[in-house]
């Protein structure tokens, strides 16, 4: 329903006031593929690009070069208005997604009130509506986004989201700055809604306990790139990509006993203003090769999804790899 | 479905601390802010104690008090707040009763706290080796070159290397990560014996989380210190919590041993928080998720009763009277009626 | 009962208090606020005084009493209740030409005011909401007006053009907009960069849309505080330019010509100076506490 094709941004960014500008690459070359129906979870760390790939889904910046694409037609042809009638999105901060001066009736509304769709009273209607949908009732119609919690105000950001019956509901971090009881509220709100709705959601997060609770597919981004992809399941079970397996080693599950994970990363940090050369993951892999820091890996499509890495090879190559060195090589930056 | 493999040799879980050593003893710990509504008990009758070797976590979700507890063991609480203890005690030494001047001599040298957020707790105007070695020479006294010894030996010791370029760096040239391990090094530069950890891993990405966190824990057992750390995250309390105090609306309502809170909540609190954590490989996927109906209740004016009644399973109306403190050996404690929770029942709608 | 989570000032502390309406908890905030008070009273007050001037001007401002020329006020010996506040050196009533005057300062602080004001935000409205090139120009055409004397090229206008009311509040108008512009912009920015812009562009909703129906709203506070405090400077900018000759021209009275044609008789009739003197003085006292009690009464609120 949704394909995405070689997806890229960059930014310039001023590194300094005589020095020259540098390129910000916050999406390099993101390939998806989105069904109706499906929850698509994205997950990755600071830095990998998954909030500009979001903006770009929602149309709110464009891509670089590349292209993303909603039942054939691309993004950028389509108007503001028919993109809005089939995307919506609900964001992270609930302090800062609601409009402090609106009363969240009128919130709820503005979508309606944007396209024309029924008259004023049609609309305050349809949004008290979808207010008690998300479990808020009609009473705090008339409140300020002030006057509410910060669960309470993520349910009405659902409510807005959906009181056009979109197709997709991009969420951005939906529920990484609730508290865990608020969490697990708005998480069953989301996928009861994503039922009653036949909703399909493109799920960001970086709690991958919460992703394997809601996705079926999940793509993990490292530095702009999409180093692994495949349905939930597979991916928790058998983790391919090195950098995976240090995310899922790195989920801190309530069970005592289990001590602390040694993610075998090392110190280096990030940085995608100075991406590493070939593989960008490469400084910290405790897989490292040699190959690693020279060539980029070309992703391998298979049965079980995607997978960018050189211990994964996409193509035989025409001479043997060098050896495996699976030691925990402790790099420091 | 499998549950997730441990990784590599880690940390095993710890036994028990050696010496029963207290650092820390808290005893009835009240703290009131006077707000235009009236008094707010942000911190009401809190009782506990950090002992040597030994990592307390004190959990709870945003609005419980935990931060203002930690603001208040170190004498940082806004000028609006009251303090008022039974006992406050420091190795020993009466913390309440001492003066501005003795505060501040133990803290940031035998008592030292690591904030949550790596970005804003150093001073983006001084180097790393400018900040480290303040501490020290405003404690300790003695050479430049000592401190500046001490800062690159403690740089190395929390895993950062080339640690001499370093400390000519700002903060700005380092990472999140990077920004905390030299936090850490920081409240370790006059050998402290108690350290409080603020949410220490919270702004950090999830694998550079696990890896301050193993460092913190590796810190604890090398040097001993008293660790008290404070975070709405009940994961990282599983992993690194000798013992936990689980805090609501200002009160621990559960105190006890990490693995037998875990294994058996008594109070319906902690059991309602652990049934809302989805855990990948027990909690079924696109199932429902526990939930705990409700709202915190405001903690301003009178406060009779339990917190958590109107949000309780099992509320009766004796819930409405004192509660009592019951407990079970070797040193659990809860605040509630029930002297068991019922077995689990189905997971409430929303 | 069921409360709110709010995070307070209190740094990385979430603190639960009732639940909170801040629609209505203005009252109380107002009530306590002097500053509010103080200056919003009197600011009333005065502009009361201006709109009934021609009922409770005992004269004409503009009648001349060439009988009791420079007369002094009703609480100085041989001064009379004829003429409260004494006469001018052409035998107009005092009290009359200063209640007349304040409709001037008070026409001329609003009228740039709105002037500047509309000029001002909507540069700075564009500006910083596109960014890029339309912020390029406007920090150019920012900089270029910061590097002009106010007061001179309001000279030259007016010495060319010729000096009157209208004359004077134009090129107030015309010139004082760039606090506005630098203001609305960094507070546009920063709304800019919330969520719920994000959400009116992703409902399909137009930039004039969004800047009005969003982004207004909510840099609304900083507009108020800056417009109080440009509405004080045109009024003393006035009042320096009828000062030099070169603002409202006479028998008009404004409160700074009034002080230019007593600064002869400083010396012997000094209430003629001190009158005016006295009331402008009060009148930007007025205005400034105004705008410093609804900076802190809208900051608070208005910290999205």
């Amino acid at each position: 329903m949704i394909r995405v094709s070689a997806l890229t941004r960059t930014f310039t960014v001023a590194a300094g006031f005589l020095r020259p500008k540098r390129l910000l690459h916050a999406v390099n070359g993101v390939d998806l593929a989105i069904d109706r129906g499906d929850v698509l979870g994205i997950v990755g760390e600071s830095g990998c690009g998954k909030s500009t790939l979001a903006r770009m889904l929602l149309g709110l910046i464009p891509p670089t070069s590349g292209s993303i694409a909603i039942d054939g037609q691309d993004l950028s042809r389509l108007s503001r208005l028919k993109l809005a009638r089939r995307l919506q999105p609900v964001f992270q901060d609930p302090y800062s997604s609601l409009n402090p001066r609106r009363s969240i009736a009128s919130i709820v509304a503005l979508p309606l009130e944007v396209h024309g769709i029924g008259t004023t009273t049609e609309r305050r209607r349809r949004a008290i509506d979808m207010l008690e949908r998300v479990g808020l009732p009609a009473r705090h119609a008339a409140s300020t986004p002030g006057q509410l919690s910060g669960g309470q105000r993520q349910r009405v950001a659902i409510a807005r989201a959906l009181v056009m019956q979109p197709e997709v509901v991009i969420c951005d971090e939906p529920t990484s700055a609730l508290d865990v009881s608020v969490q697990a509220q708005i998480l069953n709100l989301l996928l009861d809604l994503r039922r009653d709705f036949d909703l399909t959601y493109v799920f960001i997060s970086h709690n991958l306990a919460v992703v394997e609770h809601v996705a079926t597919r999940v793509a993990v981004m490292y530095l702009g790139k999409v180093v692994e992809e495949a349905d939930t399941a597979d991916l928790f079970r058998n983790p391919r990509h090195p950098y995976t397996r240090a995310l899922l080693a790195s989920v801190l599950t309530p069970e005592p006993g289990l001590g602390l994970p040694e993610t075998g990363l090392g110190l280096a940090f990030p940085d995608p203003i100075n991406p590493p050369p070939g593989c960008t993951f490469h400084p910290r892999c405790p897989q490292r090769m040699a190959n690693c820091s020279l060539q980029v890996p070309t992703p391998l499509k298979d049965a079980g999804g995607l997978v960018a890495c050189h211990l994964y090879p996409a193509s035989p190559s025409p001479r043997p790899l060098p050896s495996l060195q699976t030691s925990s090589i402790r790099t420091s930056s | 479905m499998r549950p997730l493999p441990p990784g590599p040799p880690g940390t095993p879980p710890r036994a028990a601390p050696a010496a029963a050593d207290v650092v820390l003893d808290v005893d009835g710990l009240d703290v009131d802010i006077a707000t235009g509504q009236g008094t707010l008990h942000a911190v009401r009758d809190l009782t506990f104690q950090a002992r040597r070797g030994e990592t307390l976590c004190i959990v709870g979700e945003s609005g419980c008090g935990k931060s203002m507890t930690s603001l208040a063991i170190m004498g940082l609480l806004p000028r609006a707040a009251r303090r008022r203890a039974r006992r406050l005690a420091f190795l020993g030494e009466d913390l309440a009763a001492a003066t501005e001047r003795r505060v501040n001599a133990l803290r940031g040298s035998r008592m030292a706290m690591i904030f949550q957020e790596p970005m804003t707790a150093l001073n983006p105007a001084y180097t790393i080796g400018n900040q480290l070695m303040e501490p020290y020479l405003h404690h300790r006294g003695g050479h430049a070159d000592e401190a500046r010894t001490r800062a690159i030996d403690l740089l190395e010791k929390v895993g950062i290397a080339s640690a001499a370029q370093r400390l000519g760096q700002y903060p700005h040239q380092l990472s999140g990560g990077l920004r905390q391990r030299v936090m850490i090094a920081m409240a370790l530069m006059c050998g402290p014996e108690l350290l409080i950890a603020d949410e220490p891993s919270t702004a950090l990405d999830v694998t550079i989380q696990a890896q301050i966190l193993r460092l913190l824990a590796q810190l604890q057992r090398e040097l001993g210190i008293a660790m008290v750390l404070i975070t709405h995250d009940l994961g990282v309390v599983a992993r690194i919590a000798d013992r936990v105090a689980v805090m609501y609306a200002g009160e621990i309502v559960e105190h006890g041993a990490a693995s037998e809170i875990f294994a058996m909540p008594h109070h319906p609190y902690t059991r309602g928080l652990l049934d809302c954590i989805p855990v990948p490989g027990r909690t079924a996927p696109g199932g429902r998720l526990g939930t705990i109906a409700g709202v915190v209740p405001s903690l301003v004016g009178e406060l009779k009763g339990c917190a958590f009644r109107d949000r309780c399973r099992h509320a009766q109306p004796a819930c409405a009277q004192t509660i009592p403190v019951l407990g079970a050996p070797p040193g659990q404690r809860w605040r509630c009626i029930l002297e068991a929770l019922p077995a689990t029942v189905a997971a409430e709608p929303a | 009962m069921p409360g709110s989570t709010r995070v307070s000032a209190l740094p990385e502390v979430a603190v639960i208090l009732p639940e909170d309406l801040p629609r209505s908890r203005l009252p109380g905030r107002i009530r306590r606020n002097t500053a509010l008070l103080v200056g919003g009273g009197l600011l009333l007050l005065i502009l009361l005084v201006a709109l009934l001037a021609p009922w409770l001007s005992p004269h004409d401002p503009y009648a001349q009493d060439l009988v009791n020329r420079t007369a002094p006020p009703v609480w100085m010996n041989r001064g009379s209740w004829l003429h409260p506040l004494g006469t001018d050196p052409l035998g107009r009533d005092y009290l009359s030409r200063l209640l007349y005057g304040a409709r001037i300062s008070l026409l001329i602080g609003i009228s740039v005011a709105i002037i500047s004001g509309l000029i001002g935000t909507t540069m700075g409205l564009l500006a910083g909401y596109f960014g890029g090139r339309t912020d390029m120009l406007v920090s150019f055409l920012v900089t270029t007006r910061l590097s002009m004397p106010v007061i001179l090229v309001a000279l030259a206008t007016v010495a060319l053009v010729g000096g009157s009311l209208w004359v004077v509040i134009l090129v107030l108008g015309l010139l004082k907009w760039d606090r506005f512009a630098v203001v609305m912009r960094s507070a546009t920015q920063q709304v800019r960069s919330l969520d719920y812009v994000a959400a009116a562009q992703s409902a399909g909703a137009s930039t004039p849309r969004i800047l009005l129906g969003e982004v207004l709203p909510n840099v609304m506070p900083h507009l108020i505080v800056v417009a109080t405090l440009e509405a004080a400077s045109a009024i003393l900018l006035e009042a320096a330019l009828s000062f030099l000759g070169l603002g409202v021209q006479p028998p008009l009275p404004s409160w700074g010509l009034m002080i230019s044609e007593a600064k002869a008789y400083m010396f012997f009739s000094f209430w003629l100076i001190a009158i005016p003197g006295t009331a402008l003085a009060v009148l930007i006292f007025a205005i400034n506490l105004c705008g410093d009690g609804l900076h802190d009464l809208l900051s608070p609120e208005g910290r999205s």
